[in-house]
């Protein structure tokens, strides 16, 4: 369910970065001696590159010490580094965290060799719960790309003045389901919009995916490239989520929307609205006793939901906390098992959304610590500078060496902290995921609640026709003869009776089958949550562990190079 | 507490002494917190032991408080012109921190310092001064410290009044402006140079430590926060994910105990260091001020005796009887420059001497800084990357 937007990195400009990375190392004789050193301070080097990309990291558990770490397990040997070998066949050490390597994760490796489509964030050597058994050889891969300018063609009164962005949409597939292995089409947001109305409709009580907000802003803004750069990235995100869905991956309504060329054959929101309309006015009719038959396929949308719904996800998208209870129309919910996996929800919503404010005060507070220890390290740096130009005394030229190792070992422990940094992000990033999907949640509870008021509405009309029924048949028997006109009357109410029974069937069978999907869904989003949790603290409390562990490197060698002087203090 | 020497080296590294060997050695404790309101201040206890012969005996133990400090640097920078006073920790502006005890505690170590390193410079050492700050009793210290207005007492104001002048003229000179009564040693130039960039840089050195510690307590909070939603977390989830949020939470929340407990230790032996550093660079500009005023004095002086010789010089040919009266004023002058000339010398040679010392005692006083920093943070580290390591294999056993 989540694992979409681990695939959102582009690819990594390894070659250029890292012989930037390296032209800053700061010179440091002992380095090069020791191979280990050497070796997990170029790799920690070429991890510092996933600051500005989406990349996922994953931990590769240095091997016993009997076999080369770099060649076990051989799916995850980083291709762009052939030196390795030579640089690690000197050195056996026990496995420590300080040696893991924390190298960007490139996906297409991955995919060439697994061909997994989710690999999560379970490394190889320690299992990770499968998410979902059918997804084991098949995968979609969604990209979102070159966004371009395009003008209304027809119906503008003011020629050139209604232009939109669309984006290019590169799918890649080995799904049999699908046109070929690989395809593009161009859509605007306004077919993102439609296609998630539309899977709204035909897939109630299924955990949907929140698509990206509307964004209510001035043409100017909208083709300002900030604007069109993030919206591009939400586009993408939204959709590798809809190809994670085992249910959704395999709608016509997502094939249609990768595959179809030109305009989205979809109907568009504003043509269903006004069926919608009709169906919305019909229903208030009905509750005050006119007779109007409602079609037994209509009770499939929920009437008031339809328009609801949109409403809803922009209602809750602005506040996730809403009051869960407050938002809903009160309904009698009958299913005990049912509104206490709804309390549940609640109250996993609410705490993940603490929890995804702390984790970015910690990411913040990580960044502040490696930016003042930088800073901390290029004054002493420059205090060096100043002693060794000035230095009359030989005692001035000791000082500028000991501050040289402190201020050498500030700014390599200030660069571990960012890198480390940018790996927490993307591991704490999990919970804000999962306080995203929550929406997904509210929505599907909703269509439950919405098929359930139908399903009651419909009962109680059923119960006033009847009862009208019956008067009409009372009055009508005490006329000798009969009464033409009110057994005419008592026939089409009889009529309207079968439909409406027909309507209720229906909308029962609609109310059970949301049921069934709500169990379903929570049951996977259980699985998933579960698997994806832990994955994220093991690889949160690795990271911390193995960064952690090369500051205390870097600072014990400037505590051994300082250690005459602890010998003299008294 | 620095076991000391009477050596003329003035080092401050020497072996702990026997009972034969001359030692001077103080400790500055137990502050108390005494009066009321405005007037509350801080008193400590200072423990003096010592076999040198001009004391009243081996031990002994006074009452002082801060003005009392202040005094005594006060008297040691007037008597002692050339030598580079100890520093002395600031007067709190801040009311709120005043009695912190953290504040507390940095002000207590800087005392001790100041005293002990008085104690061991060799000519500071022999102060008597010194001994009345160690020995006299509190009604005594009170009436010495009242006294202490105007000739003696270096305001703040009048201190800046100096630096600014200093700085002007230190500038002057780079800009290659002449001032008659500077001194044209290029040495001399480039030693007040060395001393004004250096406050310069320590400054700045000292402002990213000073936020080094607060990062230091940002992080641990932050650690405790995210730690107690873990734990909340971890209540919703139950189960195997239930128990290992829990136990994230619960490490998070001893790192946090530790970062701050962290943070302490960095300001007091990193953070503290480096503003004793500035402190002494600033005392040393306060002496560079005395040497430019005993340098103009004598330049006065001289300007002063030649023009006296001429008129004396007129006298003697009008065979005036004011002849006597010049000639006295003229021997009374001429002893008075030799005097200024004197003092002047004598604070250039101590000055020089000064200057080595300080190298050295800052080298080493930056060096004990530094390992403590860097074994500070290598503990600090390791211990966090241990706590993190012992929630692994819970995490691995349920992930497989």
């Amino acid at each position: 369910m989540m694992g979409s937007e681990n695939q959102g990195f582009e690819e990594a400009h390894i070659d250029a970065s890292r012989e930037e990375m390296e032209s800053l190392v700061l010179d440091d004789p002992s380095n090069n001696s020791n191979g280990t050193k050497s070796f997990s301070h170029h790799r920690s080097a070429m991890s510092s590159l996933a600051d500005s990309h989406h990349l996922l990291s994953r931990p590769m558990v240095a091997a016993p010490a009997d076999s080369d770490p770099l060649l076990a397990p051989p799916s995850f040997r980083d291709f762009r580094n052939p030196n390795v070998a030579a640089d690690n066949s000197s050195y056996i050490e026990p496995p420590s965290y300080a040696d893991v390597i924390f190298s960007p994760f490139d996906e297409n490796a991955v995919h060439e060799i697994d061909g997994v489509d989710s690999p999560g964030r379970s490394s190889d050597s320690s299992v990770s719960l499968s998410r979902s058994p059918s997804s084991s050889s098949d995968y979609i891969k969604i990209t979102v790309s070159n966004p371009q300018k395009e003008q209304e063609t027809s119906n503008s009164l003011v020629p050139g003045s209604n232009t939109y962005i669309t984006y290019l949409i590169t799918t890649r597939t080995n799904i049999t389901g699908f046109n070929g292995s690989e395809f593009s089409v161009r859509r605007r947001f306004k077919d993102v919009v439609t296609l998630s109305d539309r899977l709204a409709e035909s897939y109630r009580g299924f955990f949907i995916p929140p698509r990206p907000d509307k964004n209510l802003v001035e043409s100017q803004v909208m083709q300002k490239q900030e604007f069109v750069e993030q919206r591009r990235v939400a586009l993408e995100k939204y959709l590798r989520r809809l190809a994670t869905h085992p249910v959704i991956r395999k709608s016509d309504e997502l094939k249609v929307f990768l595959q179809v060329q030109g305009k989205l054959p979809l109907p568009t929101s504003t043509d269903v609205a006004s069926r919608m309309l009709d169906g919305a006015v019909k229903l208030p009719k009905q509750l005050f006793g006119e007779s109007v038959v409602v079609a037994p396929e209509e009770v499939v949308q929920p009437a008031k939901g339809g328009r609801d719904l949109l409403r809803l996800f922009k209602e809750l998208r602005q506040s996730v906390t809403n009051d869960w209870v407050g938002s809903k129309p009160p309904v009698a919910e009958e299913d005990k098992e049912f509104l206490e996996k709804k309390g549940r929800m609640h109250d996993l919503e609410q705490q993940l959304s603490n929890a995804s404010q702390q984790a970015e005060s910690l990411v913040k507070a990580q960044q502040d610590m490696g930016e003042t220890m930088g800073e901390l390290g290029l004054t002493f740096i420059k205090l060096t500078k100043f002693e060794n130009e000035e230095a009359i005394f030989n005692s001035q030229r000791v000082r500028a060496a000991d501050m040289k190792n402190v201020a050498t070992a500030a700014v390599k422990a200030s660069r571990f902290y960012r890198e480390l940094n940018a790996h927490t992000v993307k591991h704490l990033d999990t919970l804000h995921e999962y306080l995203g999907l929550m929406l997904s949640v509210h929505g599907a509870f909703s269509d439950r609640s919405s098929a359930l008021l139908t399903v009651q509405t419909l009962i109680s009309e059923l119960s006033s026709l009847h009862s009208r029924a019956e008067k009409l048949e009372a009055a009508s028997s005490k006329i000798f003869g009969g009464d033409k006109s009110r057994i005419r009357k008592i026939e089409e109410l009889k009529e309207t009776i079968r439909v409406t029974e027909d309507a209720k069937h229906v909308a029962i069978r609609e109310y059970e089958r949301i049921k069934e999907n709500n169990r379903t869904e929570l049951e996977r989003l259980d699985r998933e949550r579960h698997a994806d949790f832990l994955n994220m603290l093991k690889g949160f409390v690795l990271n911390q562990a193995g960064y952690a562990e090369k500051i205390a490197n870097v600072w014990a060698k400037v505590a051994e190079e300082t250690s005459a002087y602890a010998r003299e203090s008294t | 507490m620095i076991t000391v020497q009477r050596s003329s080296s003035g080092s401050s590294h020497s072996p702990r002494s026997s009972s034969s060997q001359p030692y001077l050695s103080i400790s500055v404790t137990e502050p108390v917190k005494l009066g009321n309101g405005v007037q509350a201040y801080i008193s400590y206890r200072v423990i003096t032991k010592t076999n040198f012969p001009e004391y009243q005996g081996p031990e002994k133990i006074v009452i002082r408080r801060y003005s009392d400090f202040v005094w005594l640097r006060d008297r040691l920078f007037e008597k002692y012109k050339g030598v580079f006073i100890p520093p002395l920790p600031e007067k709190s502006t801040v009311e709120k921190f005043r009695f912190s005890a953290e504040f507390i505690e940095l002000r207590r170590q800087a005392l001790d310092i100041f005293v002990n390193r008085i104690a061991s410079h060799h000519e500071l050492q022999q102060s008597e001064d010194l001994r009345t700050f160690l020995q006299a009793d509190e009604e005594t210290m009170e009436r010495l410290r009242s006294q202490e207005t105007g000739i003696f007492k270096k305001k703040p104001a009048d201190l800046m009044q100096i630096f600014k002048e200093m700085q002007t003229r230190v500038s002057d000179v780079v800009l290659g402006k002449e001032k008659p009564v500077e001194e044209s040693n290029p040495e001399y130039e480039k030693l007040k140079n060395y001393i004004f960039e250096l406050e310069n840089h320590l400054s700045e050195a000292q402002k990213h430590a000073y936020r080094l510690v607060k990062r230091h307590k940002e992080l641990g909070q932050s650690l405790s926060d995210f730690g107690k939603a873990a734990k909340l977390l971890g209540a919703c989830e139950g189960h195997a994910l239930g128990k290992a949020f829990s136990d994230l939470g619960t490490k998070s929340e001893t790192l946090s105990v530790r970062l701050q407990k962290e943070a302490h230790q960095l300001l007091m032996n990193f953070e503290e260091p480096l503003k004793d550093y500035v402190r002494a660079v600033q005392s040393i500009k306060a002496t560079i001020a005395e040497r430019a005023n005993a340098f103009r004095h004598q330049c006065e002086l001289a300007e002063t005796i030649k023009l006296k010789e001429i008129n004396l010089d007129k006298l003697m040919l009008t065979r005036s009887d004011k002849v006597g009266e010049a000639e006295l004023e003229y021997k009374e002058l001429k002893a008075e420059s030799e005097e200024a000339t004197r003092r002047f010398e004598n604070i250039v040679r101590v000055m020089n001497e000064e200057i080595v010392r300080f190298q050295d005692q800052k080298t080493q006083d930056m060096g004990i800084a530094f390992h403590q920093f860097a074994k500070g943070q290598s503990r600090l580290a390791n211990n966090i990357a241990d706590a993190w390591r012992s929630l692994l294999p819970k995490l691995e056993a349920c992930l497989s």
